[in-house]
């Protein structure tokens, strides 16, 4: 069968590189520790807050605040388990040995997107516990409503960052040119057009700001997002979805 | 057996291929021969289907390549020894390769054996050399123990032991009746192991032939002459009907093997002759004036004038 066989190459590809264990585990640990020292910081600075605050304040989402900077190491993986494909040359010789290239696409995708998945989610939970831990009385527990929703919902977060990133590493290859576009999507754009009020509205449509939504516990003071956290996390799917359907076209055509 | 049809790719305004078609056949090593630039590992690429013709097909044992259910194992290309993650081991880029075509992890080992890797089949392949990226590739090809198989400037940058280890294995390899398709732009090396030939310039066939026919036709003889007295000689030699031309450095050069008739002709009207050599025109020769038309990017000094055959 010609997909199990392209799945179990894809794996030993996957694991076979030095990459992967650097990018993934630095996901991982950026993402608990500076989750970690926002939620101690939030516990010191706890007498300050205003009222208001200290009752709008969702432990659960402060922990995750190292996601922020952890879903640059999971952009960065995503990023290149395609493109070292193309920056190798690799490229020639697996579409050579997989001449189907939708199986061949989503073959290492769907490895890709496992493994993702898998690291995302234990570090979803890490960070969570560490976090809760680091917070002392201020916690939430996992049994409180809407908390493993966001816990498991910060998995797949993490996730769906580097299936975006994969495909659009596929459609542009070269994993500087997938970096530099992906980057500033994820980390300025979506800062800029939440710092103005008249742009605002756009941003929250955008797949980081959208997929974030599924990790809020307490919904933030002034809250008029106009979807839920499931809501949020499918317009992160649709781009993703977006995303792959012009990977695929692109692949499908395009000269290796 | 590959047959290409029509085989035509442009890429904007520059036509790479243009309207190929020839057959490989099994049981030879086939050389496809052509100056750098001519349109060889266009056509290779589109082969394996990585590139897509814009016109024409190609057919592996009758079918597409992307219709081929597990391609290693009925063709292995080596298309250069750059198609390799450096970062993965020798083995596991084997491995992977061997997975995603259904044939077992043993078959990974005995490739390794048979280009000598096996002792370093666990280092990463960006600290290989050349010859043993090339061989490597050649690992990887011969993976599927394929009916057919392609290597695209397989010597290129090899020492003297690797391309003798090359040469034999496609002779080898043909020998044992499958299809050897080799590229290169070295009309020397394909003297020495290729049976037949296709040879194309600026992406157009200008020949397809067996390499003995080409030899006969293409490496015919000449007499270079060397005399004090050049005016006289050509006055001599066009009484008696024997065309000589001036070729450079002050040598005549007469076509064909006529050099004891000069001989006998200069000792008659007692001119002084300090050469009279017949001279093979080389492969090299014959390959050149043949894609002279056709070479993509000329030395300073340009085309080589017709009859010029300096050695």
């Amino acid at each position: 069968m010609a997909t199990t066989q392209v799945v179990r190459s894809e794996w030993t590809k996957i694991r076979s590189v030095a990459s992967t264990v650097w990018t993934l585990s630095l996901a991982a640990v950026v993402t608990v520790a500076l989750g970690m020292l926002i939620s101690l910081l939030s516990r010191n600075e706890w007498d300050s807050m205003s009222t208001r605050d200290q009752l709008f304040f969702d432990p659960t989402y402060t922990s995750f605040a190292g996601m922020s900077l952890g879903q640059l190491a999971m952009i960065v993986f995503g990023v290149l388990v395609v493109s070292n494909e193309y920056s190798t040359g690799m490229i020639r010789t697996s579409l050579a040995a997989v001449p189907q290239r939708g199986t061949f696409l989503f073959g290492k995708i769907a490895v890709a997107t496992g493994l993702a998945f898998a690291v995302g989610l234990a570090t979803s939970f890490l960070a969570f516990f560490v976090g809760q831990t680091t917070l002392g009385e201020h916690s939430a527990s996992i049994g409180d409503e809407g908390v493993l929703r966001a816990v498991i919902g910060g998995g797949l977060y993490m996730t769906l960052i580097a299936v975006f990133s994969m495909a659009v590493a596929t459609m542009l290859r070269g994993p500087m040119l997938s970096l530099g576009i992906l980057m500033p999507f994820f980390f300025l754009i979506s800062g800029i057009l939440a710092a103005v009020s008249a742009t605002e509205k756009i941003g929250r449509f955008l797949p980081d700001q959208a997929g974030n939504k599924i990790m809020q516990v307490v919904p933030p003071v002034d809250d008029d997002t106009p979807y839920g956290p499931w809501g949020g996390l499918g317009i992160m799917v649709l781009w993703v979805v977006a995303a792959l359907l012009g990977a695929y076209a692109v692949i499908k055509k395009r000269d290796a | 057996m590959i047959e290409v049809e029509g085989l035509t790719k442009r890429y904007g305004a520059k036509l790479a291929v243009d309207r190929l078609t020839f057959r490989v056949r099994p049981g030879i090593v086939t050389g496809f021969l052509g100056p750098n630039g001519a349109g060889k590992s266009t056509t290779m690429r589109m082969m394996l289907g990585l590139d897509r013709p814009t016109a024409g097909d190609v057919r592996i044992d009758g079918r597409r390549y992307e219709n081929l259910q597990d391609p290693l194992k009925y063709i292995g290309a080596l298309l250069d020894a750059k198609g390799v993650h450096g970062g993965r081991s020798a083995f596991h880029h084997l491995l992977c390769l061997a997975q995603s075509n259904g044939i077992p992890k043993s078959r990974v080992h005995e490739v390794l054996h048979a280009v000598g890797l096996t002792a370093v089949a666990r280092r990463k392949a960006k600290g290989f050399s050349l010859g043993m990226g090339q061989r490597l590739g050649i690992a990887g090809a011969l993976l599927g123990d394929p009916r057919i198989l392609m290597f695209d400037e397989p010597v290129n940058g090899l020492d003297p032991e690797g391309i003798h280890w090359i040469r034999n294995l496609m002779k080898s390899l043909a020998a044992q009746g499958r299809t050897v398709f080799v590229s290169s732009h070295l009309m020397s090396e394909m003297a020495l192991t290729a049976d037949h030939l296709v040879v194309i310039g600026q992406g157009r066939l200008l020949a397809d032939t067996s390499m003995a026919d080409f030899i006969q036709h293409n490496s015919h003889s000449y007499v270079r002459i060397r005399t004090p007295q050049p005016e006289r000689l050509l006055d001599v030699l066009d009484e008696a009907g024997i065309k000589a031309f001036r070729a450079g450095g002050g040598t005549l050069e007469v076509d064909g093997g006529k050099a004891e008739r000069i001989g006998e002709l200069a000792a008659e009207h007692r001119i002084v002759l300090h050469e009279l050599s017949p001279q093979q025109a080389s492969l090299e020769e014959a390959f050149m004036r043949l894609t002279a038309g056709s070479v993509e990017y000329h030395a300073q000094g340009g085309t080589p004038p017709t009859g010029w055959k300096k050695g």
